[in-house]
Order: structure tokens, then C-alpha cells, then sequence
């Protein structure tokens, strides 16, 4: 399996007035190709901080990262990931299409090309007939959907994903996360999620990384036995919550951590 | 149609108008009474009664404050009954304003768009040059105003040119101070989100900062358009026999034509008013393509 990201004593101090910040410290982290990675800890914990540096929207201060064997800088500059943000970030003055269309426009793809790649990618997260809506006509869900598109209309092999569902209801997040796992399958893509939702985490990934704040540091990584097929009845399966258990347990290690800090 | 007229702004606006044409009617019997009352001296009247005498203030040929009808009769003489050819017109004395407006109005938001792209692209220009935009707005308009028309005359530029001049120089500020503010509107999200696509400065610029900046850009060309023609007007007084509504007003002040004053008063309100809904309706043109909603 080759590495996509692969970090070695990674670490990151913001400085700021009320003084430095260990935002990320010492994290040893290998994501492999077609890996399904989740990250979840408490706010604080350095989840998004390592997304961003993934994505060369932060600089680490020690240690090395590489993202397909190159620097964060250089991934950036061949286009080799998509970011799918918090909030949908959808230029409202765009309708779908065109906001989906964004990411091509700016590397340059020809216009019939655009169309192609803007049709599958909206079959891809069931969208199609949506092209010409605006932003506020579309609830957050299909919202986030289309900022799914967005991040996949480039082809790019690696997905960068933080808390996309984090805004949405229980039952919207639900439906989107078994539309997750099924556009993962199809498109074979790496995925590096951060979460805050235990269940959400044990449901996606194949490996969940379980972090914890001040420092910011990786405290338990855990590969998934659950299968590829998932429906989401499997959250009640004792498999299931066994490994919900011990995301769980990590999380309340950091914790006890820092109460005796 | 009638609900659009109850809840819209119509009566209101219609109300507030009355009130003031009724203060305007009791105000001009008020000033121009020891002019009436010095004419019945003069001219032994004794026998005069009220209903005669507040006819009459409101009928001088030369009152303090000329009456509303008598402002709208001669705004009718200049505009309908005269031919726009001929200097007593308006529209004639309008147009030469007008033009001398619009070619600053457009050069002054040029500048003002160019000077914030300025500001907003380059950390340098960003300290060095707002504080010379505002110091430029503290210098009285009416003081520089005639010697930058003095100093081109006699460099051998006139006419429309260094009126436009004035306009620029009243009309870009707005410009620059609402673009700086409006193309750094972005959300840090939405910055980020086309740094991950690699995009370059213009690109980020036109996919980003200038669309968002829209609604910044139509609320600032409001002000500066009617800056503009306030700036069109200070430069024709010293213009004098030039035309342009700031000509005539100046001439009207001459001779005590008050009537020719107040007439080229609302003219000159009108005009303002006719452009910023100009400015108005391009903004909803623009918003509609960009899918605002309505």
C-alpha cells in the first residue's frame, strides 16, 4: 500500500499574544492509498490544524510531512487533493453548475469538457437537475453536496474532508454518510475525514485516528474490522460498538490527561 | 397594485411632502410680509385685507422666498416653454452639467476602483495611500475649486474637461473607500478554498473579490455620482458666463433673481435624483444576473 500522507514528528506552534499554542505535536501518521481515515477528538485537539497542513494551509513548525511523496506546497501546486470545508462556501452569486465549475475554470479546462465532468460529478452526489439553482435555494444538505461536487469535479485522488456534516441534522448526516461510503466505492478515492461524532467515525472510516488537545497529539489509532459493505443498520452490531467503545476509551484518556496536567 | 401602494412608501413619502409645502407657503408669507406690508406704506394703502395680502406675498417679482407655484411656473417656462437651444432653458444649462457629471462620475470611479486595487493587492500602497485619501477629502471643495479652473485656463485647458476635474476629484473617494472594504469582503473560507485550487492573484481577484465586491461598488457609486454633481456645479461658479446650473444659480444671486435661483435649486435636486436611480436600476440589472435574491 503506498503512502498518500505520511508525517514524521509533526508539530505546530502558533504563536499568538496571549502566548504559543501546541496546535500539533510529535504526530507519526501514515494514510495509504484508498484508505478511509477518520479523525475525531474535542475541539482543540489539532484534527482540522492537520487537515489544513495536509493541505498547505498552515506550515508546520518540526518534523516532515509528505503528501504523495512530495511537500504539502508541491501537492497543492499539482492540484492533488480536493478540500471540502465546514461550511459549504458556495459563491452565492454562482448557481450549481457554475459553482461547480469554479475548480476547472481556474486550472483551465476547456468548456465542453467543464459540462462533462460537471454532469457526473452531480450524478455522482445526486444533484443532477439542480444545475441552475442558486446557493439559498438549496437546503444545507444539498448544499454540502454540491461542495462535495465541487471537491470531486477535478479528479483529484485525495479528499480532504472537515466536519462537512457537522451543521446538518441527524437524519440529512445520516443519509449523506451511506452516500459517502457509496461514492467512496466508486471512486476509489482516499479520504481523510474529521469529525466530532464517535458514531459517524466508527460508520466511515477504515481507520480512525483518535486525537487529543494540548498539545494537540495523536493518542490511538485504530483499524477497522467492520467490512466494506455497511449498511447502517450496523451500527447496532456488538462489532460495531465494541470499536465505538474503544474510540470512546481514547478519547477519555486524553482527557484524564489533561485533568492531571 | 393597490396593496403594492398601501404597503409601499407612497403615502408616507406623500404626507411628508405636504408638510413641508405647507411650512414652505407659511414660511414665504413670513419673510416676504416687510416687503408687502413696505409697499401698502409707500403707497398710502390702508384698505388692504388679509386674504389680499397673503396673495400678494406669495406673487412678489422679487421675494425672500420665492412661493412653491411660482418656483414651478418658471421651472415650466425654462424647461417646456423654452427651446433647450437657447441659454435661458435648463435643459440647456442641465446638459452642460450633466455631461461634466458623467465624465467625472466615470473617471472618479476608475480611479477609485484602480486606487483600491491598489490598496487591497499591494501591502505598501496599503499604508502609504489612505492617508492621503482622506487628507484629500478634509481640503474645502469651495477653495480649490476655482484655482484648479484658473490654473487650467490659463494652461490653456477650459470647458468640460476641468469641471469633470472637480467631480473626479469629489466623486473617487466614496469609490475607493467602499472597494477597499468591499474586496476584502471575502470570507477567509472562500480564500481558502481557491488557494487549495492553486489559483493565481487575478484569478482570486475576478472569480472572487470583484464579484463579491458588487454591492460595496453600486452603494458607493450612489455617493459618488451625487458627489459628482455637486462638484460639476462649485466649478461653474467661477466658470460664470459658461452655463451649467452652477452658472446660473450664480447669476441668479447677481441680480436677486431668486425665482431663477430656487428653479435651478430643483433642477439640479432633480437631476441628482434622476441619477442615483439610475445608478439604482444597473444595481438591480446586475444583482439579478448574479441571482440575488429578490
Amino acid at each position: 500500500m503506498t503512502a498518500v500522507v505520511s508525517a514524521k514528528g509533526l508539530g505546530l506552534t502558533f504563536h499568538t499574544a496571549d502566548g504559543d499554542v501546541r496546535a500539533l505535536s510529535n504526530v507519526d501518521l501514515t494514510i495509504g492509498k484508498g484508505e478511509f481515515v477518520s479523525f475525531i477528538g474535542p475541539s482543540g485537539c489539532g484534527k482540522t490544524t492537520f487537515l489544513r497542513v495536509v493541505a498547505d494551509l498552515e506550515q508546520p513548525t518540526e518534523g516532515e510531512i509528505l503528501v504523495n511523496g512530495v511537500s504539502p506546497q508541491e501537492a497543492r501546486r499539482q492540484r492533488s487533493y480536493g478540500y471540502v470545508f465546514q461550511a459549504p462556501a458556495l459563491f452565492p452569486w454562482r448557481n450549481i453548475e457554475q459553482n461547480v465549475a469554479l475548480p476547472l475554470e481556474v486550472m483551465g479546462h476547456a468548456a465542453a469538457e467543464r459540462r462533462q465532468r460537471i454532469q457526473r460529478t452531480l450524478e455522482l452526489v445526486n444533484l443532477s437537475g439542480f444545475e441552475k439553482k442558486f446557493p439559498w435555494q438549496l437546503s444545507g444538505g444539498m448544499q454540502q453536496r454540491a461542495s462535495i461536487a465541487r471537491a470531486l469535479t477535478f479528479d483529484a485522488d485525495l479528499l480532504l474532508m472537515d466536519e462537512p456534516f457537522g451543521a446538518l441534522d441527524e437524519i440529512v448526516r445520516d443519509h449523506l454518510n451511506s452516500e459517502l461510503l457509496k461514492l467512496w466505492a466508486a471512486t476509489q478515492k482516499t479520504i481523510a475525514f474529521v469529525t466530532h461524532s464517535i458514531p459517524e467515525a466508527v460508520y466511515l472510516s477504515t481507520k480512525i485516528v483518535v486525537m487529543s488537545p494540548r498539545p494537540g497529539r495523536v493518542t490511538d489509532v485504530i483499524e477497522s474490522t467492520l467490512p466494506a459493505e455497511r449498511p447502517l443498520e450496523i451500527r447496532e452490531t456488538p462489532e460495531f460498538l465494541a470499536i465505538a467503545h474503544r474510540v470512546r476509551e481514547g478519547l477519555r484518556a486524553g482527557h484524564s490527561y489533561e485533568e492531571h496536567a | 397594485m393597490i396593496r403594492a401602494f398601501r404597503e409601499g412608501n407612497t403615502i408616507p413619502v406623500l404626507i411628508v411632502l405636504a408638510v413641508l409645502v405647507c411650512i414652505w407657503y407659511l414660511a414665504a408669507i413670513w419673510l416676504n410680509a416687510p416687503w408687502q406690508l413696505s409697499i401698502y406704506e409707500r403707497g398710502d394703502v390702508t384698505d388692504w385685507s388679509w386674504a389680499d395680502f397673503v396673495l400678494a406675498t406669495w406673487s412678489q417679482e422679487r421675494p425672500v422666498l420665492p412661493s412653491p407655484h411660482q418656483v414651478l411656473v418658471e421651472l415650466w417656462a425654462t424647461t417646456v416653454d423654452t427651446a433647450p437651444t437657447s441659454k435661458r432653458s435648463l435643459v440647456y444649462h442641465g446638459w452642460i452639467t450633466l455631461s461634466s457629471t458623467l465624465l467625472g462620475f466615470v473617471m472618479g470611479t476608475l480611479l477609485g476602483i484602480g486606487l483600491a486595487v491598489a490598496i487591497v493587492h499591494n501591502a505598501a500602497s496599503d499604508r502609504t495611500l489612505m492617508p492621503w485619501l482622506i487628507a484629500s477629502q478634509t481640503i474645502p471643495i469651495l477653495a480649490i475649486a476655482p484655482m484648479v479652473i484658473v490654473v487650467l485656463n490659463a494652461a490653456g485647458i477650459s470647458g468640460l474637461i476641468p469641471k469633470a476635474l472637480i467631480s473626479t476629484y469629489l466623486s473617487f473617494f466614496p469609490v475607493a473607500v467602499g472597494m477597499v472594504k468591499g474586496l476584502r469582503s471575502p470570507e477567509q473560507l472562500q480564500l481558502d478554498l481557491m488557494h487549495t485550487y492553486n489559483a493565481s492573484a487575478a484569478q482570486t481577484f475576478w472569480k472572487l473579490r470583484w464579484p463579491n465586491s458588487m454591492p460595496f461598488l453600486f452603494t458607493s457609486m450612489k455617493v459618488g455620482v451625487a458627489a459628482s454633481l455637486v462638484g460639476a456645479i462649485v466649478a461653474e461658479l467661477p466658470a460664470g458666463a459658461a452655463g451649467g446650473y452652477g452658472a446660473r444659480l450664480l447669476a441668479g444671486s447677481y441680480y436677486g433673481q431668486t425665482v431663477q435661483i430656487w428653479s435651478a435649486l430643483f433642477a439640479a435636486a432633480t437631476l441628482a435624483a434622476l441619477l442615483v436611480i439610475s445608478v439604482g436600476l444597473v444595481e438591480r440589472g446586475v444583482n439579478r444576473r448574479m441571482g440575488v435574491r429578490a
